[in-house]
C-alpha cells in the first residue's frame, strides 16, 4: 500500500512541476492558458530526441528541455500572449485552444504520432526494497528532484526580492506597478520559468506516461487545470498540495477501484468547486 | 406633448421593441434552402444530417453563451447523455423515435438542472472547470459501465419509423435528415420566441451586466438555471437525433474535443442571433469534409489557426459588418 | 406611514484588518431629501453597498420601511422598494434605453419572466416606458444602443433605470460624477423632478449640488457618522470644516 502511496506522491510531484507555471500565470495575470501542456510536450520531445537520436545522456538533456521550453515560452509570450492579457475569458480560451490545435499536428507532422520513448539509464531503473516496501528507483528520483525544485521555488519566492515582487504582483498587480514594480517584465520572466518547468516536467514524465506523443497537451491539460482548481491560484503551495492530492488519488483510485478509474479525480474536483470555489488555498478575499 | 404625438411615440417605441418579431426574407430562404438541399443533393444527405444535428447542438450552446454570456467547455456532457439515453432506450425496447427523443432530452435537462447551481459561484475558471469536469465524469462513467453503454464497442440501435410512417434506418437516410430538420426547426422556433420574450431580454441583461440586472430586481440565479436547463435539453435532443439517425454512439461524444468543436462552430457563425450555430456548423463540417479529403491529419491545424486569427483580429471587427447586414434576432450585440 | 423609510442600525463592516463601516446608525424619513457627504475613503460606497445588500454587514441591521432586510439579497431588496444608482454607470451596453427601462418595468410588474410573449406587447408597459424616457429627455435616443449615448445621457439613464422599479427609497451614488458641464444641468433638473413621495439619499462630493438639493445632511468620516443636521448647521460646523479642509489627515 505504501508503494502505491509513494507512486502517487511521485506522480503528484511530477504534476506539480508541470502545473506550477500555470498556477502562477493564472494567479498573476488572470490568464487562462489551455496551451500550457504544449511546453511540457516540447521538453518531453527534446529529451526523447536528444537521447534517441543524438545519444545525449538522460541527465544532460534535462536542462536543455527546460531551456527550450522556456525559450518557446518567452517567444510566444512576447509575440502573442501579451496582446490578450485584458481579453475576455472566452477569448483566452479560444486563443489557447487554437494554439494547442496548431501545435499537435505540427508535432505529428515532424515526429509522427507514435509515442517517443525515453529509455532511462540503468542507474535509474529497477526497484529498491526498503523495510519491506518496494519503490521504483525512478519514482524515488522524481520525488527527490521535484521536491528539491519545489523547495527551491518556495525559498526563492519567500527570500528573494524578485520573489517578493512576484507575490506583491499576484496579490494586486495595479498596486504593485504603482509601487514601481515592472509587472510586465515580471510576467515575462515568470511565464518563461513556468514554461521551462513544464518542459522539465514533460521530460521527466516521459517514462511514467508511456512516452511523449502529439496528443500530450490535450491529454494532460485537464490534469493541470484540476491541480490549479483544487489548489487555488495563490502561489505554489496550493499547487503543490493540489498536485500531491491529485497524484495520490489518481494512482490509488486506478489501483483500488479500477471500475471507476479517473472518475474519482473529476469527482473530487467538482466537489472542491462546489464547496470552495476558489480552491483549497485561495487568497483571503475572493476577487 | 399632445395626445397624437404621444400615441405616435408609443407606436414607435412598440415597433422598436418588437422589431425582430417579423420573419425576414433571408430567414425564410434559409430554411427553404435547407429543405431543398435534402431533396436536391441525395448523395450528401448524410452530411446534411450531420450539419443539422451539429447545428442544433450549437444552437443549444448559443442559448447559454450567446444569449446569457456563460462560457462552457463541457457542453458535450448533455449531447453525449442524450445520445446514449436514446441508444439505451432503443436497446431496451423503446424504439419510437419521438418518444425516445423526448425522454432523452428530458434526461439531459435533468442533468442541466442538477449542475446549473454549480455555475453560479466562483470565478470564470471555476465555471470552465465545472463544465469540463461534468463532461469528463460522464465520459468516464460511460467508459467504465460497458454493461450499460456498450463501452468501446457501442450499442446496436434500431428505430421504428417516425410517426409510424417514415423509416429512418439505413434505407431511410433522407427521412432521417428530414426528421432532424423538423426537430431543429421546431426547437428553433421555440428558441426564437424565447429570445424575444421578456425572459430572453433579461438573459441578455444578465450577459451585459449581471450586477445591474440584479439591481433591477431580476433573480439572476434562477434565470441562469432555467436557461441552462433548457440548453441542456436542446443539446440532449441533438445527441438523441445523432443516435437515432446514424445508429452510432461512441464514447468520444463526451470528449473535450466535442465541446471545443461546438464552441468553435458557434464562434464561426457568430453567437447571439440564433442562426450562428447552424451556419457555423455548416461551415465547419463542409470545410472539414473538403480539407480532410486533401490532408486528413492537419484539419485540426487549420481550425487552430482560424481560432488564433479570429481572436487576434478581434471577433467584433470581423462580425460587426455581418451583423449590420443581417440584422439581429436576439436582443443586443454580443461581445460574450 | 410613521417610521423611517430606511434605517441603518449599528452597521459594522470589516475588510481584513480595516474597519470600513464603524457602528453607523442613521435614518432616512419618507419623502426625504437627504445627502451623505464625507471625504474620499470615508466609506460612503461601502455604506451604500451595505444598505442595498451588495455586501453583508459583520454586525448591525438594515431596516426598510419597518422590515428587517439585512438577510435579503440585492434583488430582493429592490423588489421591496429599495433602488440605487452606481457611481460608475452600470448599464447594458448593447441594449437600448427602451429595452433597459422596459426590462426594469416588466420585472416590477411581475411579467419579467414571461417567456412566451414578445417583449413590447403589453401596451401599459410601453406607455410607462415612453413616459419615463420622456421625463428624462431620452426619447430621441430610445432606440440607440446604450454604449453610443453621450456620457451625460447615460448618467440620466442610470437614474431612470433605478426609478423604473418605482422604489420607495432611492440611493443615488454621485449622480453628477464625471458629467461634463454642458450636461450637468439635465442631471440637476432630473434630480429636482424626482417624485416627492420617494425617500432619497444622495451621496455626493459636489457641495453645490448637495446644498441645493438636500434638506438634511449626514457626514461620514473614516467609517463613522460624524454629525447630522440641516445644511446651514452642517456648513457652519467646525468639525466638518476641519475634515474638508484637511486638518484631519485622511484620504
Amino acid at each position: 500500500m505504501l508503494t502505491i502511496l509513494l507512486d502517487g506522491v511521485a506522480y503528484g510531484m511530477l504534476l506539480f512541476l508541470l502545473a506550477c507555471g500555470l498556477s502562477v500565470t493564472l494567479g498573476l495575470m488572470n490568464f487562462i492558458n489551455l496551451a500550457h501542456g504544449v511546453f511540457g510536450m516540447i521538453g518531453g520531445y527534446a529529451t526523447a530526441l536528444l537521447m534517441n537520436r543524438a545519444g545525449v545522456p538522460f541527465l544532460a538533456t534535462l536542462p536543455i528541455a527546460f531551456l527550450l521550453a522556456a525559450l518557446a515560452g518567452i517567444i510566444l509570450e512576447r509575440t502573442l500572449y501579451r496582446r490578450l492579457y485584458g481579453a475576455s475569458p472566452l477569448d483566452q480560451v479560444l486563443f489557447t485552444i487554437g494554439l494547442v490545435f496548431m501545435a499537435m499536428p505540427i508535432a505529428n507532422y515532424f515526429l509522427g504520432d507514435q509515442p517517443q520513448q525515453v529509455h532511462l539509464p540503468p542507474w535509474l531503473s529497477g526497484r529498491l526494497e526498503f523495510q519491506g516496501v518496494g519503490i521504483g528507483v525512478y519514482r524515488l528520483f522524481l520525488i527527490g528532484v521535484c521536491g528539491a525544485i519545489a523547495a527551491a521555488l518556495q525559498i526563492f519566492l519567500v527570500k528573494t526580492r524578485f520573489g517578493a515582487q512576484l507575490r506583491a504582483a499576484v496579490d494586486d498587480a495595479r498596486v504593485a506597478s504603482g509601487l514601481g514594480i515592472n509587472v510586465d517584465r515580471l510576467f515575462a520572466i515568470t511565464f518563461a520559468v513556468g514554461s521551462g518547468l513544464a518542459g522539465l516536467g514533460g521530460a521527466l514524465a516521459a517514462d511514467v506516461v508511456g512516452g511523449i506523443d502529439p496528443a500530450f497537451p490535450l491529454k494532460f491539460i485537464v490534469m493541470f487545470l484540476i491541480v490549479v482548481t483544487i489548489g487555488g491560484s495563490n502561489g505554489i503551495l496550493g499547487a503543490f498540495v493540489g498536485a500531491l492530492l491529485l497524484g495520490v488519488l489518481d494512482v490509488a483510485g486506478k489501483y483500488y477501484v479500477p471500475s471507476i478509474g479517473a472518475f474519482i479525480i473529476y469527482f473530487v474536483m467538482v466537489l472542491t468547486l462546489i464547496l470552495r470555489p476558489q480552491g483549497l488555498f485561495a487568497r483571503g478575499d475572493a476577487r | 406633448m399632445s395626445a397624437t404625438a404621444s400615441v405616435a411615440a408609443r407606436n414607435r417605441l412598440a415597433a422598436h421593441l418588437r422589431r425582430r418579431e417579423r420573419w425576414r426574407w433571408w430567414e425564410i430562404a434559409f430554411w427553404l434552402a435547407g429543405l431543398a438541399a435534402i431533396f436536391a443533393i441525395p448523395s450528401r444527405v448524410g452530411l446534411i444530417n450531420e450539419i443539422l444535428i451539429a447545428g442544433l447542438f450549437a444552437l443549444s450552446l448559443d442559448l447559454i453563451l450567446g444569449l446569457t454570456g456563460i462560457v462552457s467547455l463541457g457542453h458535450a456532457a448533455f449531447f453525449g447523455l442524450g445520445a446514449y439515453a436514446a441508444a439505451i432506450l432503443s436497446s431496451r425496447g423503446i424504439t419510437d423515435p419521438i418518444l425516445g427523443l423526448l425522454l432523452s432530452s428530458a434526461l439531459a435537462a435533468a442533468l442541466g438542472l442538477l449542475t446549473a447551481p454549480l455555475l453560479l459561484r466562483g470565478s470564470d475558471l471555476t465555471r470552465l472547470m465545472v463544465t469540463m469536469g461534468i463532461a469528463l465524469m460522464l465520459g468516464e462513467l460511460a467508459n467504465r459501465n460497458g454493461w450499460l453503454t456498450g463501452g468501446a464497442d457501442g450499442l446496436n440501435i434500431e428505430m421504428s419509423p417516425v410517426l409510424g410512417l417514415f423509416p429512418i434506418g439505413f434505407t431511410g437516410q433522407r427521412n432521417a435528415a428530414l426528421y432532424s430538420l423538423v426537430v431543429l426547426f421546431v426547437l428553433f422556433l421555440v428558441a426564437r420566441r424565447l429570445a424575444q420574450s421578456p425572459f430572453g431580454l433579461s438573459l441578455a441583461a444578465i450577459r451585459e451586466n449581471r450586477l445591474r440586472a440584479g439591481a433591477l430586481g431580476i433573480s439572476t440565479s434562477r434565470r441562469i438555471i432555467a436557461i441552462y436547463t433548457i440548453a441542456a435539453a436542446y443539446a440532449g435532443a441533438a445527441g438523441a437525433l445523432l443516435a437515432q439517425t446514424t445508429q452510432i454512439v461512441s464514447l468520444d461524444l463526451f470528449d473535450f474535443h466535442r465541446s471545443a468543436d461546438v464552441l468553435l462552430m458557434l464562434i464561426i457563425g457568430g453567437p447571439g442571433y440564433l442562426y450562428g450555430g447552424i451556419i457555423g456548423a455548416a461551415v465547419f463540417i463542409v470545410l472539414k469534409d473538403v480539407i480532410s479529403g486533401a490532408t486528413p491529419e492537419y484539419w485540426e491545424f487549420w481550425i487552430g489557426a482560424m481560432l488564433v486569427a479570429l481572436v487576434l483580429i478581434g471577433r467584433e471587427r470581423l462580425f460587426g459588418f455581418g451583423r449590420k447586414a443581417i440584422g439581429r434576432l436576439a436582443p443586443g450585440h454580443v461581445q460574450a | 406611514m410613521s417610521g423611517p423609510a430606511l434605517e441603518a442600525r449599528g452597521l459594522v463592516r470589516r475588510f481584513g484588518g480595516l474597519i470600513a463601516t464603524d457602528n453607523v446608525s442613521f435614518a432616512v424619513q419618507p419623502g426625504a431629501r437627504q445627502a451623505l457627504i464625507g471625504p474620499n475613503g470615508a466609506g460612503k460606497t461601502t455604506l451604500i453597498n451595505l444598505l442595498t445588500g451588495v455586501v453583508r454587514p459583520n454586525e448591525g441591521a438594515v431596516i426598510l420601511e419597518g422590515g428587517d432586510v439585512t438577510a435579503l439579497s440585492s434583488s430582493q431588496r429592490v423588489r421591496r422598494g429599495l433602488s440605487r444608482t452606481f457611481q460608475i454607470n452600470q448599464l447594458f451596453p448593447d441594449l437600448t434605453p427602451a429595452e433597459s427601462v422596459g426590462l426594469a418595468i416588466s420585472e416590477r410588474n411581475g411579467s419579467g419572466a414571461d417567456f412566451w410573449r414578445v417583449a413590447g406587447s403589453k401596451p401599459e408597459i410601453v406607455a410607462e416606458i415612453e413616459d419615463l424616457l420622456a421625463r428624462f429627455g431620452l426619447e430621441s435616443a430610445m432606440d440607440q444602443p446604450t454604449r453610443t449615448l453621450p456620457y451625460g445621457r447615460q448618467r440620466l439613464l442610470e437614474i431612470a433605470l433605478a426609478l423604473a422599479s418605482r422604489p420607495r427609497v432611492l440611493l443615488l451614488d454621485e449622480p453628477a460624477a464625471g458629467v461634463p458641464e454642458e450636461e450637468r444641468r439635465d442631471i440637476l433638473a432630473a434630480l429636482a423632478a424626482l417624485p416627492s413621495d420617494v425617500a432619497i439619499l444622495l451621496i455626493e462630493h459636489d457641495m453645490d449640488l448637495v446644498f441645493n438639493f438636500a434638506t438634511r445632511i449626514s457626514v461620514l468620516v473614516a467609517g463613522r457618522l460624524l454629525c447630522e443636521g440641516e445644511p446651514a448647521a452642517i456648513a457652519a460646523d467646525e468639525r466638518v470644516r476641519a475634515v474638508y479642509l484637511g486638518e484631519d489627515a485622511h484620504g
